[in-house]
Order: C-alpha cells, then structure tokens, then sequence
C-alpha cells in the first residue's frame, strides 16, 4: 500500500473493520507483515544475526526481564551491543532470542498492535489477550522459522487484574505456555535457567531479582559462546526492563552497572558464582 | 419521460452546505485550546464512553462535533493512517499536516460527489511540538475546507458565540487550569443564559509537552476534573475579586494564573454563575453529539 500525497484516505482506511493492526495489514499491505516471504530453500540460520539469551522472573509485584547484548552471525560476533529487552506497552515486555531481523521486525509490530488496539477501543488488552495477539504474530512465521529463522521470543508483564507479574514462553509454532517464577530462552537459556533454579526465592525484592538474573546471563554467557558476559572495558551490560503496577520501566545503566561491578567482584573470589546450600 | 428540474451548481452546494451546518449547530461544542504546555481539549459530552476527543498519535489528537458515527470513522481511518505510517517510515514521520490533508481530501470529495451525503461532521486535528509556538491545529469543515488555527478553536452547537467568549479572555501561556476554566465557562455561555457545567458533563483531555512517555495524551477524569473546577471555581462574591488571584495552587505542575488574566476571569465571572441553572432537558433524542 502506498501513500497518496495529494489524495484521500484509502477506502480500506474508511472500512468498518476490527481493532487488530496485524489483521488490517493483512487484508489491505501484506507485503509489511514479517513471516510472509518466501525465502527459497536451505538453512540460513548461519547467515543472519541471531540474539541469544533472554531470562524473566518474578517477584514480590512485579516481573523482571534481562537480556545480554549479543548478536551472533555463526562463529562472529554480530554486535555487541543489541538491544533485545523491549516494553510492548506501559504493562508489558517482551525480550526476543532467534533471528535479529526479523524479531525486530516482530516487537515493532507487536508494539503497534497493542497500541492500535487500545486507541480504537479506548481500553487495554489483558495481559493473556496480548498473550496470544504475539502467539498469532510467531505463528505468521512458521514458514521461515523452518528455514533456521525462529523468532522465540519471552513475554511478561504486570496483571492489573491478578495484582502480579506473569511470565509467557513460546515455541516457534506458536504454541504459548505460562511459566511460573522464571524462565530464560536463547542459545544460553539452559545454563541461566540452571542458575535461576539455585538463585531463585520465593518474595525476592525486585533488587534481588535484578541480581538473580544478570547471575543468571552471567552463567550463561561462562558456558555459551553466543551469550555475551558483561563487558567491563566497554561498560556494556544487561539490559533489565523491570515491569511493576507502575508500568514498563528500563533500569538505568548506572544501576545495572553498580549490581554488575559487585557481581564481577564476587566472582573474581569464586568464579562459579555464589554457592546455594546443599540441603 | 419526465424532464429533471435543472438546479443551478451554486443551488446545489448551498443546499448540501446548509444542510451539513444545521447538522452540526444542532450538536453542543467542543473547544481546543493552547495552553503553556499543550493543548487542551474540552466538550461538552454527557456519554462516558462515546467519545469526541481521542488519541491519533504520539503528539496528535483528534475531536469532533456533529454525527457521531461519521466522524467515529473518521478517526478510526486516522489512527490506521497514523499507525500504517508510523510502522512504515518512523514514529516521528507521523504529522498533523499529512492527516489534516487526508482529511480534507476525503471530506472535499464527499462534500463534491452527488451520490453521497455530505458529512455532516467538524473536526480538528491538533498536534504539538516542542515549544508553543510549534503547536498546529487544523480546523477542518463539512466541505473539506482546512484552516491552521492559532491559540483556540471552537466546533459545534452555537461556535461564533463560545468563541467569542474565548476570545475575550483568553491569552497567550495561560495555565491548564486557567485554560480548564475558561473552557468550561466558554461552553456554558451558549446560549441566552448562563449555564453552569458539572464535571459529568464534559469530556477532557490534553495534549502535555511534560508527559515523559512518547505518547502525549491524557484523559483528565471526572475526579481530577471536579478537583481542579472547584478549586478554580469563579468567586461567588463580586465584591471580593481578589480571592481568586490568592488561590493560586498547583495542579499538574503548572499554577493558576496568578496575574492579570486570573483577575480578569475573577471579573468578568457574571453574576448569573451565582446561581447555576440545569442545563434544559434534551428534547431532541437522536442530536449529534
């Protein structure tokens, strides 16, 4: 669809029609949803950049969300500094592990929908409602997930009606799944749910809970190439978006590299990290 | 075969103007105005959930007088626009300009086509910038006739005599709640009497510069708008013009007018808000909004 510069609103714009900004694009512009371009055959999972490790957990009113900043293209480092932590809307984030691209692509389109929805209805979706809208976005990319370009992204956010934060995981079907207390996606989502499973307490503060999870990409990033530890040279650290009954907030760099600096320094005593109790 | 009447072009549009006018006037109005720091919206609305004033985008708001179906769809056709072009290009490539263009187009058409009915609808499209005077609002007419607007507009019901009322008092940097009363007062001087407007009444919402999300919009509900109404409320004493100026409070962040405009509200407040009067029974159940 293109813009007339001169002309009147399309007659697609003036159609009585849903509230879904992904159904608009796909009845009037296709061409702009992510997931409907055929790629030819073969696997390109190692020819784009990918993000890694994304891990959420909950705590005492909230939920919190970390992802480390690396993207991997094969054996080369993408970028180090990618930003893989995103607010859906004032209540919600999302963090997305798989194909750069095109989860970027994804998140963007995701933001519009809950806001699209929420200017043409005056109300918010619930938490499960936006939930599903994001299963129906990955499920749009099944064709290209099969090529090696997955999308699995990990979304969570505060429920204004259950008083708490919640946690959604997906596979690249689609399929979507509540999680309890945390979870963790990515190439290094194994070791930081490992690391989350000993940190993990039951009424953390969210401070603790910020801690528990940049321990957490810690692990992940000792033990997976494509996981990117905290770069002390460059000061590039996690990127922790904590989400309360007062919305989406990212926590500002200085405070994540104070927990960082004492993590680091803690480590250089016992390089695996603190040690739970046996019993 | 009968032959058609011929019927003059200048007939014609004359008619189908006349036609969308008395449509609009019989609505009640709604005013935007700029204030210190962005533009405030106000209507007259008894519907909670009808709305005339909405979110378009990050810095643009959209309201309306007139059918509330025509111009519902008006502005559902402008947040896909909006959004589409958002998505598209980048958020800060959404414009006011290009929305009052598609407007205006679309109104223009309508207006000029035989086969449909002009709409019968007002609308403004409002956008701010960074400082006051990057703050645009367009004014857009049944025929699709456009026009930028500076400090306040005035749509629906009996326009010319609220917007003269604004008019009179209204200065440039006024404070939300300065700008919350001269609005509600303007609404309430439509017609022969005074009326005086309850919080349930109307519908208001701004566009704040302040706000640090990216999207600037807000609704002002009831409450907040009870609050500031009866803190802001216009001296029941004509002998004591003073008091108003001493009630300067914060609200928002921003103060009363605490200078020569409060006490000229405080002035000119006329002595029929003495005694505020019902608004009349609505006789006409189906009037625009």
């Amino acid at each position: 669809m293109t813009f007339d510069a001169s002309g009147r609103l399309p007659e697609a714009f003036l159609t009585p029609g849903g509230s879904s900004f992904m159904d608009f694009l796909a009845g009037h512009a296709p061409d702009l949803l992510p997931g409907r371009r055929s790629l030819g055959t073969g696997d390109l999972s190692k020819d784009v950049p990918h993000g890694t490790t994304i891990v959420a957990a909950t705590f005492e009113g909230g939920v919190v969300m970390a992802g480390d900043r690396r993207a991997t293209m094969g054996n080369i480092i993408a970028q180090r500094d990618i930003e893989k932590v995103f607010p859906a809307d004032e209540y919600s984030c999302v963090g997305i592990a798989g194909s750069a691209g095109l989860a970027v692509e994804m998140v963007r389109l995701f933001q519009v929908e809950l806001e699209h929805y929420e200017k043409l209805e005056g109300t918010t979706l619930s938490l499960d409602g936006k939930s599903n809208r994001l299963s129906a976005l990955i499920r749009g990319n099944l064709a290209l997930a099969m090529q090696g370009l997955a999308v699995v992204p990990l979304f969570a956010g505060y429920d204004q009606d259950l008083k708490g934060g919640r946690i959604f995981s997906y596979d690249p079907t689609g399929g979507r799944y509540e999680e309890t207390s945390f979870h963790s996606v990515g190439s290094g989502s194994l070791f930081a749910r490992g690391a989350l499973k000993k940190l993990y307490r039951e009424g953390m503060s969210a401070t603790d809970c910020v801690t528990a999870t940049i321990q957490a990409l810690y692990d992940a990033a000792d033990d997976d190439s494509a996981t990117g530890g905290p770069d002390m040279a460059r000061r590039i650290f996690p990127v922790i978006g904590v989400v309360t009954s007062d919305g989406y907030q990212r926590m500002p760099e200085e405070e994540v590299g104070a927990i960082v600096d004492s993590i680091v320094a803690a480590r250089l005593q016992r390089p695996d990290g603190p040690a739970a109790p046996l019993t | 075969m009968s032959v058609p009447f011929y019927v003059s072009p200048e007939q014609l549009m004359r008619d189908r103007a006349d036609f969308a006018r008395k449509g609009i006037a019989k609505g009640r109005s709604a005013i935007a105005l700029q204030y210190a720091d962005g533009i405030l919206f106000v209507a007259e609305n008894r519907s909670p959930a009808l709305h005339k004033v909405a979110e378009i985008y990050d810095r643009m708001a959209f309201a309306a007088v007139g059918r509330y179906n025509e111009f519902e769809n008006l502005r559902i056709a402008g947040v896909r626009l909006a959004d589409m072009r958002g998505y598209s290009y980048d958020r800060r490539d959404v414009t006011g300009r290009a929305l009052a263009n598609a407007y205006a187009q679309t109104l223009g058409a309508i207006f000029s086509s035989g086969g449909e009915k002009p709409l019968e609808v007002e609308i403004l499209v409002a956008e701010i910038g960074s400082t006051a005077a990057e703050d645009q609002i367009y004014r857009l007419t049944y025929d699709g006739s456009i026009a930028d607007v500076r400090g306040y507009a005035v749509m629906g019901g009996p326009a010319e005599q609220v917007a003269d009322y604004v008019g009179e008092h209204y200065s440039e940097g006024i404070s939300l709640a300065g700008a919350l009363r001269l609005a509600v007062d303007a609404l309430g001087h439509d017609g022969t009497e005074t009326r005086q407007l309850e919080p349930d009444q109307i519908e208001v919402a701004v566009l704040d510069r302040t706000r640090t999300q990216v999207r600037k919009f807000k609704r002002i509900s009831e409450e907040t708008l009870a609050r500031i109404l009866s803190e802001s409320r216009p001296d029941t004493s004509p002998s004591e013009p003073t008091t108003h100026a001493e009630t300067a409070e914060t609200v928002n962040g921003g103060t009363y007018e605490s200078d020569s405009s409060s006490a000229g509200d405080a002035a000119v407040a006329p002595p029929e808000d003495d005694a505020p009067i019902a608004p009349p029974e609505d006789p006409d159940t189906d009037r625009p909004l």
